[in-house]
């Protein structure tokens, strides 16, 4: 169905614009995929848990914007003298602080009785996790779509036959802003704390450093990650109709992309993101018409692509590769 | 040795199933009670035989078996799997390619039981052993990213395979539940009621036997295996596979024969289902059916055989009983009786009203159905902090509890 939206938006040029548009719808999503995969692998990093509650924590951060901008209308209630651009963004900023708290939730609650036991039980409650945070988001949804009321709409610019939307120029210049604010975290104090931690918890500890503390940081940065990468997802033209009882499972699909370039690797997460977002795109815009693949298809190309990339490369691209010892 | 159920003198003693003389009689009586049930004939529990509750019984042994086949890939030989649902699908499609009816845009070859419920296990095994290797490769946690990747592209499969699956949205007939020696009239029929030996009984009553004598020979099977060679491979797998190629365990067969053999369960599953329920749509094959089974192994304990089977009881009863609580609390509510101020506090009747659970179609509340995938949730993530061992792991505790009684220290 997504497929079909970007091909609706790109098919209408041909020859070079087509592959330009392509480009660029490719590139944006990919920033989607980039940015969610990066709050995963942050959170796989610092505190060891793979987080299959991503999809329903990213759904939750789209579902709180529509709860503040549209519902609610905080913070613009208070600040009607601000234009509705900065009135939205405030609501957005919100809900991405509310995620990041509902992160820091679940690993009080739920993670930090776990330390220490198998990843394998930790991936599992997380799974648990993620059904109880998306039953409780569709419920409070009522099962429909909701628009995010965004103040970009379905505007786009347009030169000639290139086109490109506007929410996909914003959606790529997030995800230079949040890899630019992650490389200045991992230089302050805290940042290489976190680096501490995920290169050994132990030494660590014995060096002083707080890791709960740390382990609080980096789930409130991944389900902030999560958070805006769930926005992004639920506007144009990624989901025109808002944030649906779907939209976890967009952050389903960015899963191949965190395996793709490694669960450990920062780098891979990017070129990962980046790699699923084009190749769904591509597959979407040109072989959308190709009737022997069926419908659907440009949904499921990023789980083949990961399957053959992990025949070759099993910790991913940019994985490290686990030492095995006797 | 009589009394000493901790003394064994050989190793074929220990390696019984049933070693002792109170397992011998609770087991026996287990028997009777599973036998009468579809009867009306167990005090208090002649409910349980009424069509309704039948039908969720029969959907319950079909998922034992599922389950029983994820137990040993996941809880004996340690691989995540969150593919269950794919390989089902597997079975599924085979059966109903080789046992249903064919019409104007559907293919089915309309074979007998006897081919189809076979050939569905082992289309399912076959491609157990096509993913195995992949296994052998991918280790741990990306190998559970792989199976989810399964299930996606599986969903895709289905979807588009009109001629096999039917219509995304309407789905097909399976194949129904009787006996022939080949195509045309069967020469035993599960499907209708009547007299069988001499006791009227239902056609899920009917069905029920059947099942039940396929979980029980397919739970010794799974037993047989966990103690024997191949099993004890797994397990050393599970624990250490490093150490466990040292031992001389051959890692690759070892990790094929559990895909294969787990899959094989999960395709008579399938096929099952399918025959069970009648019709099916592709989407009944998706990742919350992978999760039931993770959960139904989580509850119920990892790697052992009575906890799948608690597991199994516990995970597909529980969105029924959550109902008819709810259908009572509601009726509380309305009624005023004693209960009726807290009922009506958890109780949302209206789009109006407030409420935890909600009784209408629409507005605020969760339905029947959202409270049973968030209370899914719930039990997993408890029972793995509180209890990893499951139900079987409570079980023990009690147990083990009465054993020292009075002298508990």
């Amino acid at each position: 169905m997504i497929g079909l939206a970007f091909f609706a938006q790109t098919g209408v040029a041909t020859g070079v614009d087509k592959l330009i548009n392509t480009l660029g719808s490719g590139i944006a999503l990919g920033a989607i995929y980039a940015i969610l995969a990066l709050g995963f692998v942050i959170i796989f990093k610092a505190t060891q848990v793979v987080n299959f509650a991503h999809g329903g924590i990213a759904a939750f951060g789209a579902y709180m914007v529509v709860y503040f901008a549209t519902v609610l209308n905080v913070p613009g209630k208070w600040l009607g003298f601000l234009p509705f651009w900065a009135q939205w963004t405030m609501s957005a900023v919100l809900a991405v602080l509310v995620t990041a708290l509902l992160g820091v939730l679940i690993e009080r609650v739920v993670i930090r009785p776990m330390i220490g036991k198998a990843l394998f039980a930790v991936a599992m409650i997380t799974l648990g996790v993620d059904l109880v945070i998306r039953t409780i988001t569709v419920d409070l949804m009522g099962n429909q779509s909701r628009g995010l009321g965004d103040p970009w709409g379905a505007g786009s610019f347009e030169v000639g036959q290139l086109r490109i939307a506007h929410t996909q120029v914003v959606t790529i210049a997030v995800a230079f802003a949040a890899v630019g604010a992650l490389a200045w975290f991992f230089k302050t104090k805290t940042g290489t704390a976190m680096r501490a931690t995920a290169f050994d918890q132990e030494a660590a500890m014995a060096q002083g450093i707080n890791v709960g503390k740390v382990f609080a940081i980096a789930w409130a940065i991944g389900a902030a990650l999560a958070a805006i990468g769930g926005i992004f997802s639920s506007v144009f033209p990624r989901g025109a109709a808002g944030v649906t009882p779907f939209t976890a499972l967009i952050a389903f699909r960015a899963f191949p992309a965190v395996i793709i370039g490694g669960l450990d690797s920062i780098t891979g997460a990017i070129v990962g993101g980046m790699i699923v977002g084009l190749a769904e795109v591509f597959t979407a815009s040109y072989l959308g018409s190709v009737s022997w693949l069926g419908t659907g298809f440009s949904g499921i190309v990023a789980w083949l692509l990961m399957m053959v990339i992990l025949l070759v490369k099993p910790y991913g691209l940019f994985g490290t590769e686990e030492v095995r010892r006797v | 040795m009589r009394g000493r159920p901790h003394l064994f003198t050989s190793y074929q003693s220990e390696m019984r199933l049933l070693p002792t003389t109170t397992k011998r009689v609770a087991m026996a009586l287990l028997m009777v009670i599973l036998v009468l049930l579809p009867l009306h004939a167990l005090p208090f529990f002649g409910f349980l035989g009424d069509s309704d509750w039948l039908l969720l019984i029969d959907r319950m042994l079909v998922f034992a078996i599922a389950a029983l086949g994820l137990n040993l890939l996941t809880g004996v030989a340690g691989q995540v799997s969150l593919g269950h649902a794919f390989f089902m699908a597997v079975g599924a499609y085979t059966a109903v390619f080789l046992g249903g009816e064919s019409g104007n845009t559907i293919w089915g070859l309309g074979l007998p039981i006897w081919i189809w419920l076979p050939a569905a296990g082992l289309a399912a095994a076959l491609i157990g052993i096509l993913v195995a290797p992949t296994a052998v490769r991918v280790r741990g946690l990306y190998l559970a990213f792989v199976t989810l990747g399964l299930v996606f592209i599986g969903q895709y499969i289905w979807r588009n395979i009109g001629a096999i699956a039917g219509g995304p949205t309407t789905g097909r007939v399976w194949p129904e539940f009787e006996f022939a020696l080949w195509r045309g009239d069967p020469i035993i029929s599960f499907t209708t009621d009547g007299l069988w030996f001499n006791v009227n009984m239902i056609d899920k009553a009917k069905i029920y036997y059947v099942l039940l004598g396929l979980v029980i020979l397919f739970a010794i099977m799974a037993k047989n295996l966990m103690r024997t060679r191949v099993g004890r491979a797994w397990a050393a797998i599970r624990d250490r596979d490093i150490a466990a190629e040292v031992m001389g365990v051959a890692e690759a067969k070892a990790k094929t024969q559990a895909f294969a053999i787990s899959s094989f369960y999960a395709g008579v599953a399938g096929a099952l289902l399918g025959t069970v329920f009648g019709r099916l749509i592709p989407e009944t094959w998706n990742l919350l059916l992978s999760i039931e089974f993770i959960a139904i192994i989580l509850i119920g304990g990892a790697g052992t055989i009575t906890g799948t089977l608690l597991g199994t009881v516990f995970v597909v009863m529980l969105p029924r009983v959550v109902e008819d609580f709810t259908v009572w609390l509601a009726s509380q509510a309305e009624s005023g009786g004693a209960f009726s101020s807290i009922a009506d506090m958890v109780i949302a009747t209206g789009s109006d009203d407030f409420g935890v659970i909600s009784t209408a179609a629409a507005g605020p509340g969760l339905s029947i159905f959202q409270l049973n995938i968030a209370l899914f949730g719930v039990l997993i993530i408890v029972f793995l902090i509180a209890e990893p061992l499951g139900l079987y792991g409570i079980w023990i505790r009690i147990r083990n509890y009465w054993k020292g009684w009075p002298f508990t220290y």
